[in-house]
């Protein structure tokens, strides 16, 4: 291209320019401050107004799916943790789900509903940053800074249950790694009544409120036909008017024994999108709330009235001197964080000596116990399932998270696919941001909700 | 509809280039003929019955070193659809051979296959006839091979790249 004067280039005026204005090239990226992750948007614009736009992505690509071939089964768990990176969790069990699918097992009753109550509060981890970073690019830096507050306390539950907030690497092939923490229903009642409590102040800061509106309403709107020609699955699919949630039409784990809405907007557009999204958090919550009450095993520490009673609780009154019939309460140690006894390892994993490591009673305490976890860890043995392919799906915060596994009997995986949920709507950004302004691109890319982790794999 | 009778369907419209079909674990999966594909997914798509309206996922599999399939055709390209008013699934596969690494695209029936394909030339090198613009999707251009190919190895190296100096 020849050399031209800024004054060509912005103004369209001067020698080159005869034919009228010329368009101009911009870079959206790969890093910028709008932008959640690396990513390119290569933008040509007339005026304000959006031509044509490419995208360019895997600046976070760190071969995933090659490293999961490279160990056994249970290897590419924290591989998974990087998937989302914000809800981690679903991706550890849709993995072992996979997996546990090509082995023809089925994990425990309380492990689902463990399942179920984890992948619920990441997704609402996942909404929540999700609407705080759109709306704090629209101006609305409160709503970001109360929502991050409120995924702090739903992460301290995370914490509390895997012993880490991002990288929990909690699922595990035919269960869990171990049980949930004492007094865990008490927690999460407490960390939703304060959730709860952001999503009504969200409500009332930014649902109607005319700056908001502007920018969301009729904004990236894409029609339900093009939405699912273009592969679009989750809370974008939704927001279009489509019922397709996979907890619904193609249950998996415990969801269809809880009762739950799913929530739809009815254009398509960003602002669908958040109402779906803020809808969608507070079915999570009621359905963590099901989980944990229909989960059978119950409490772990409860006083004689059958109230939980938490560890903290129990010694503050033997501190107060109030130890009648404290000797009596039994009390266990967290069995989540100080290693897992034999009575847990039961109720959240398979009884399956091929697929899950024996408990450390029996490793440390037998010489069984000591074969059977050797069988499990030395290379050229571990799980191996029968030759053969399956493709399991979970219903991921943006989407259909599907785990492809083919299997060649070793093992290790011969072939781990990941079909990413992010991925389709990114391609289709193009589609959303094309003949609108360059300002619409912010809110329409923070909607998309792009994870460079699950995107790039 | 159920599975089975998905394939049959198939079967019955296709007739020899579906070349196998079969059942694991619940998925349901008919191996199509190069040249049948398109039909196929172009069926899938458009007949009431099946109504296919979903591309949810196309990757591919190398199967250089997989048991009993040394000699077979070497990649088989993967298709999983999904029918939202039917709520059913179904995969299709394509045996690829190593010397014609080359299917027909789906770009014209769903958009998406367009990213889905660059991403399967990205890593495996197989190239789609008539894809509009067949660039690398998750690595550089300079990249060289196709790491999902069982004959990379895991830990190679790249040449470094950059504006020459």
């Amino acid at each position: 291209m020849a050399e031209r004067t800024a004054r060509e280039l912005f103004l369209g005026q001067g020698p080159g320019a005869e034919a009228g204005s010329q368009n101009l090239f911009v870079n959206m990226g790969p890093a910028h401050p709008a932008m959640h992750g690396i990513i390119r948007i290569f933008a040509e614009l007339d005026g304000e107004m959006v031509v044509k736009a490419d995208v360019e992505i895997g600046y976070l690509h760190r071969a995933f799916e090659k490293e999961c071939e490279a160990g056994p089964y249970n290897n590419a768990i924290p591989y998974t943790d990087r998937l989302n990176y914000v809800s981690p969790l679903i991706n550890n069990f849709a993995y072992a789900s996979a997996v546990e699918k090509l082995l023809g097992i089925d994990v425990t009753e309380r492990c689902k509903y463990i399942r179920v109550a984890m992948s619920e509060i990441s997704r609402i981890c996942d909404h929540l940053t999700c609407v705080g970073a759109s709306a704090m690019e629209l101006g609305a830096f409160t709503v970001f800074l109360y929502m991050i507050k409120a995924r702090e306390f739903l992460w301290e539950l995370v914490e509390d249950v895997t012993g880490a907030r991002l990288t929990i690497s909690y699922g595990r092939v035919g269960g869990v790694k171990a049980d949930l923490p004492d007094a865990f229903g008490i927690k999460v009642r407490k960390a939703f009544a304060e959730t709860r409590q952001v999503l009504q102040e969200v409500h009332t800061l930014v649902t109607g409120n005319r700056i908001f509106m502007d920018r969301m309403v009729g904004v990236g709107a894409m029609s339900a036909q093009d939405s699912i020609a273009w592969g679009i699955t989750g809370p974008l699919l939704r927001a279009t008017g489509v019922a397709f949630d996979l907890r619904r039409v193609q249950p998996y784990w415990a969801y269809d024994r809880l009762d739950f809405e799913v929530p739809l907007g009815k254009n398509g557009d960003n602002f669908d999108r958040f109402l779906v999204r803020m809808g969608e958090m507070e079915q999570s919550m009621r359905m963590v709330e099901q989980a944990l009450e229909r989960m059978p095993g119950g409490a772990i520490n409860v006083d004689f009235e059958g109230h939980e009673i938490p560890v903290d609780a129990y010694v503050d009154r033997g501190k107060q001197g109030k130890t009648e019939g404290l000797l009596l309460l039994p009390i266990s140690l967290s069995p989540n964080l100080q290693g897992q006894g034999r009575d847990a390892q039961s109720r959240v994993n398979v009884q399956d000596k091929t697929v899950v490591l024996p408990p450390k009673e029996t490793a440390y305490g037998s010489i069984e116990g000591l074969m059977n976890h050797f069988m499990l860890v030395m290379d050229g043995y571990g799980i191996r399932p029968p030759a053969g392919e399956a493709y399991f799906a979970a219903e991921g915060a943006n989407g259909e998270l599907g785990f492809y596994v083919v299997s060649d009997g070793g093992d290790r995986p011969y072939r781990v696919r990941c079909r990413p949920p992010c991925l389709p709507p990114v391609a289709a950004l193009p589609r959303m941001i094309e003949g609108q302004m360059v300002a619409d691109i912010i809110p329409t890319f923070g909607s998309v909700n792009m994870i460079g982790g699950e995107l790039d794999r | 509809m159920d599975g089975s009778a998905i394939l049959a369907r198939l079967r019955g419209r296709l007739g020899a280039r579906v070349l196998g079909t079969h059942e694991h674990r619940g998925d349901h999966t008919a191996v199509i003929a190069p040249d049948g594909i398109l039909d196929a997914l172009r069926y899938c798509r458009d007949d009431a019955e099946l109504g296919f309206d979903l591309l949810m996922d196309l990757t591919a599999v190398d199967y250089a070193k997989y048991p009993g399939r040394e000699d077979g055709p070497r990649f088989d390209v993967v298709y999983h659809l999904y029918s939202v008013a039917h709520n059913h699934r179904v995969r299709l596969k394509v045996p690829v051979e190593q010397d014609a690494a080359s299917v027909p695209s789906a770009t014209g029936l769903w958009p998406i296959a367009n990213w889905l394909e660059r991403e399967v030339w990205d890593m495996f090198g197989i190239r789609f006839d008539g894809h509009p613009d067949l660039r690398r999707l998750l690595l550089y251009e300079e990249f060289v091979g196709h790491p999902l190919r069982k004959d990379y190895p895991v830990g190679r190296r790249q040449p470094l790249i950059g504006p020459h100096v």
